[in-house]
């Protein structure tokens, strides 16, 4: 159960992938990845608001846990979360309003990624400590910018190549995908394994 | 179904077959991919999965439709999310009383429906715009909706991953199970396969419709 920090840094971005091993934060996924210019931008907003509700799940569960009240773990992260994205789409919307515009319904639906609040919660499940906590957060953001921002490459690739009829759009990118996860899991068993 | 044929109000009826299967939300809306990717290894878990959801949609939706008048514009994503998130903690307790077996399989996905697109996405789509008995009913057809699309990829994914279904061995003991297809590339080839599958089977409908009118009666 002891993991040390690099290791879990290492299997949150590899092995354990966020996206690609446990299908967290699908829709970005499958929503923003059609050019690299919008997947990487909203990696790292991810990346951000997914270590903002770690840290703020940690501290929840310090004034949680002691008073019993682990049955409202879910409606207090959730709650903060929405806040931090609240946060997150006012400094995007002030510092590039043109990127404000190509993330468009995906800014604000970093509320409702899975990747968000599963963070969370598997830090809880897992009884992760304060640095390890942090660590599993960075881990699992960068973990998620590099799994959109490869897709978003090769789908960029694929644009003007022939594809079967029956193959386009949502089919073909869950055949990417598909093919990517694959490659990631040649990964598995680095950082310690289960 | 006893609505009176007002102005195209779609009846109840019509409400509750919607999300079934012409708005599935798996394969026509493509909502809601986290768990549908996750859980869908075996069958058993992907129906149950389904069936969670559809009593959180189900009664998120009645519950923001009732309190519709009263939400401000401003706040009502956030009003919405405590809501469902309210609905998701009973059932993750209901599911740890009647299942604890059930309970771990599924682990942490069970929170995460409060993070499913599908719910939020009916919640505001729907649901603050029609009545409670209207998009409740909505809710649950597409809920049983999501159930089946589950079910499609869980029930292919068990088979060739494990040769069974619903946990009962299906080819004997020579057969050598695809372990990919229980692995994380599986569920995205899959439901890759079955849009394909779909894709082929309107493409093949549209050439066989080319005579006018005939394709919607020979598709039922």
């Amino acid at each position: 159960m002891h993991e040390s920090l690099g290791q879990i840094l290492i299997t949150t971005i590899l092995s354990g992938n966020f996206v690609l091993a446990m299908f967290l934060g699908m829709c970005p996924f499958m929503g923003v990845t059609h050019s690299v210019k919008v997947a990487f931008p909203l990696g790292l907003a991810t990346t951000f608001v997914i270590w903002m509700a770690s840290l703020s799940a940690y501290l929840l569960n310090l004034v949680l846990i002691p008073f019993h009240m682990e049955y409202l773990q879910l409606i207090c992260y959730i709650t903060v979360i929405a806040a931090a994205v609240q946060l997150v789409e006012m400094f995007v919307k002030k510092q590039s309003p043109e990127l404000f515009r190509a993330l468009g319904i995906y800014l604000p639906l970093i509320t409702t990624n899975c990747a968000v609040l599963g963070v969370a919660l598997f830090q809880t499940a897992r009884e992760y400590d304060f640095w390890q906590s942090m660590v599993f957060a960075l881990g699992g953001g960068v973990g998620f910018t590099l799994a959109l921002t490869l897709l978003a490459s090769v789908r960029e690739r694929v644009r003007f190549s022939k594809v079967p009829n029956a193959m386009m759009g949502t089919a073909l990118t869950l055949m990417l995908a598909g093919v990517l996860s694959l490659a990631f899991m040649g990964f598995a068993g680095l950082g310690g394994g289960e | 179904m006893s609505n009176p044929p007002g102005m195209k109000a779609p009846t109840n009826w019509e409400e509750f077959i919607e999300g079934l299967w012409k708005r599935n939300p798996i394969f026509v809306m493509v909502l809601g991919m986290c768990p549908t990717m996750a859980i869908t290894t075996t069958a058993i878990n992907s129906i149950s999965m389904g069936l969670a959801t559809t009593f959180v949609l189900a009664a998120s939706c009645w519950m923001v439709s009732l309190l519709r008048a009263h939400i401000p514009k401003e706040v009502r994503i956030a009003s919405y999310i405590v809501i469902i998130a309210t609905f998701v903690t009973v059932v993750d307790y209901a599911i740890q009383a009647i299942s604890l077996d059930l309970y771990e399989a599924l682990g942490a996905y069970i929170k995460l429906i409060v993070a499913n697109c599908l719910v939020l996405g009916r919640a505001e789509a729907h649901a603050a715009r029609f009545k409670p008995v209207a998009s409740a009913l909505n809710a649950t057809g597409m809920g049983l909706g999501f159930t089946l699309g589950l079910f499609m990829i869980g029930g292919v994914r068990e088979l060739i991953g494990m040769g069974s279904l619903f946990g009962i061995s299906l080819f004997g003991a020579n057969y050598q199970p695809w372990v990919v297809m229980i692995l994380p590339p599986g569920g995205f080839f899959v439901m890759g396969l079955w849009l394909m599958v779909f894709a082929l089977v309107r493409v093949r409908k549209d050439k066989a419709g080319a005579t006018p009118g005939s394709a919607q009666t020979q598709a039922a």
